[in-house]
């Protein structure tokens, strides 16, 4: 469950940025997981309310956007989407794709009063 | 609530405009924050030490019982040159004391109930270890195939360390850690006439998460592929652009 240190680690970032950007409240937070990170996305939202009890996010609404998995096919010399790492390329059927995008963890945005 | 007027809690509305300076009104801040941005600057702090004292720091991950301690013992005795390392377990010190009986300086960091070693705590293991310039430092992740994939400890490179009692399909059953890493050895390899283990499909399957890893078969009973462990070790030093291993 290392989604719960993330958590831990979200909550750290969100009571640092109410202090700098003086805000009391964050009532909704949009997270970017890629669908090639390590993160399971239920887990992650399973943690979100029990970690973020008693901080400025508490009850806050959370949103989970997956941006698209991308990769360079090495035989066929393609841009291709995937959204795994053992997907086959959807070109050509070749195995060998490397992974160029689709593992991003990110805070993009917030909601605040 | 409102930390500054005490305005909406429960029912609770103030009235009045002067009573403090900011407004009650929803509004939207743009972050774009890497969530792992804490883990990766301690990472960074790590890699800049290992760069100042020419250290080559691999972090050997796997699933409990792949047999990574036996492994790091058998590397450590035949290697030339200062070795640390730092153990990572939920409980015990026991690796921690099997390392310090081949005479090379060994941490324990124990996570309790975390489920993978951060760069936080690598920094602080790092301090007691104080490894010399020049070593190889071993960091033997938490026995774990799932967590310890997402967290950068300022390695090197991550090795993967499998066995073949684990089977075949395990690279694609954890497809994050075989991603992550640079080297996958394939442990135990003492035991394939027992044992119904088709290695090409092994490799196969490695390489289909991860093309450009680089694999080696070895045994840490038997030695067999150690030499090829020993070599890739010392190739990584070069790429990490550190110098030769004293001898």
């Amino acid at each position: 469950m290392h989604e719960i240190s993330l958590c831990e680690d979200i909550r750290t970032t969100l009571e640092e940025e109410a202090v700098k950007q003086n805000f009391n409240q964050v009532t909704k937070i949009w997270l970017d997981i890629g669908p090639l990170s390590c993160v399971e996305p239920e887990a992650l939202r399973f943690g979100f309310d029990a970690v973020m009890r008693g901080s400025v996010a508490e009850g806050a609404a959370l949103e989970i956007h997956a941006p698209k998995g991308d990769a360079y096919c090495l035989a066929c010399h393609s841009k291709v989407q995937v959204t795994s790492r053992f997907d086959t390329c959807p070109n050509c059927g070749a195995a060998e794709l490397q992974i160029t995008g689709g593992d991003a963890l990110k805070i993009r945005k917030l909601e605040v009063v | 609530m409102c930390g500054t007027c005490g305005c909406g809690e429960g029912e609770t509305r103030i009235e009045g405009k002067a009573h403090h300076a900011h407004s009650h009104e929803p509004r939207e801040i743009e972050l774009h924050r890497d969530i792992m941005a804490k883990n990766d600057a301690y990472a960074d702090a790590n890699r800049r030490l290992f760069a100042e004292k020419d250290i080559l720091a691999l972090n050997l991950v796997s699933s409990p019982g792949s047999g990574k301690t036996s492994l790091l013992v058998k590397t450590i005795e035949a290697m030339s040159g200062p070795v640390a390392v730092i153990e990572g377990d939920q409980q015990t010190s026991n690796d921690a004391t099997r390392i310090r009986a081949t005479g090379a300086p060994a941490v324990q960091i124990n996570t309790g109930k975390g489920c993978h070693l951060d760069a936080h705590m690598v920094g602080h293991g790092l301090e007691d270890l104080d490894p010399d310039p020049g070593a190889t430092v071993f960091i033997e992740n938490v026995g774990n195939l799932v967590c310890p994939a997402g967290f950068d400890l300022g390695e090197a490179s991550k090795v993967v360390v499998f066995s073949i009692t684990e089977g075949e399909d395990k690279p694609l059953k954890y497809p994050d850690m075989f991603a992550a890493a640079d080297l996958a050895l394939i442990n135990k390899i003492d035991l394939l006439p027992y044992l119904d283990f088709d290695m090409d499909l092994a490799i196969e399957n490695a390489r289909r998460v991860n093309p450009k890893l680089d694999i080696l078969p070895v045994s840490a009973t038997s030695g067999e592929g150690m030499e090829n462990w020993l070599t890739w070790i010392a190739t990584a030093r070069a790429k990490t652009g550190l110098s030769a291993a004293a001898e």
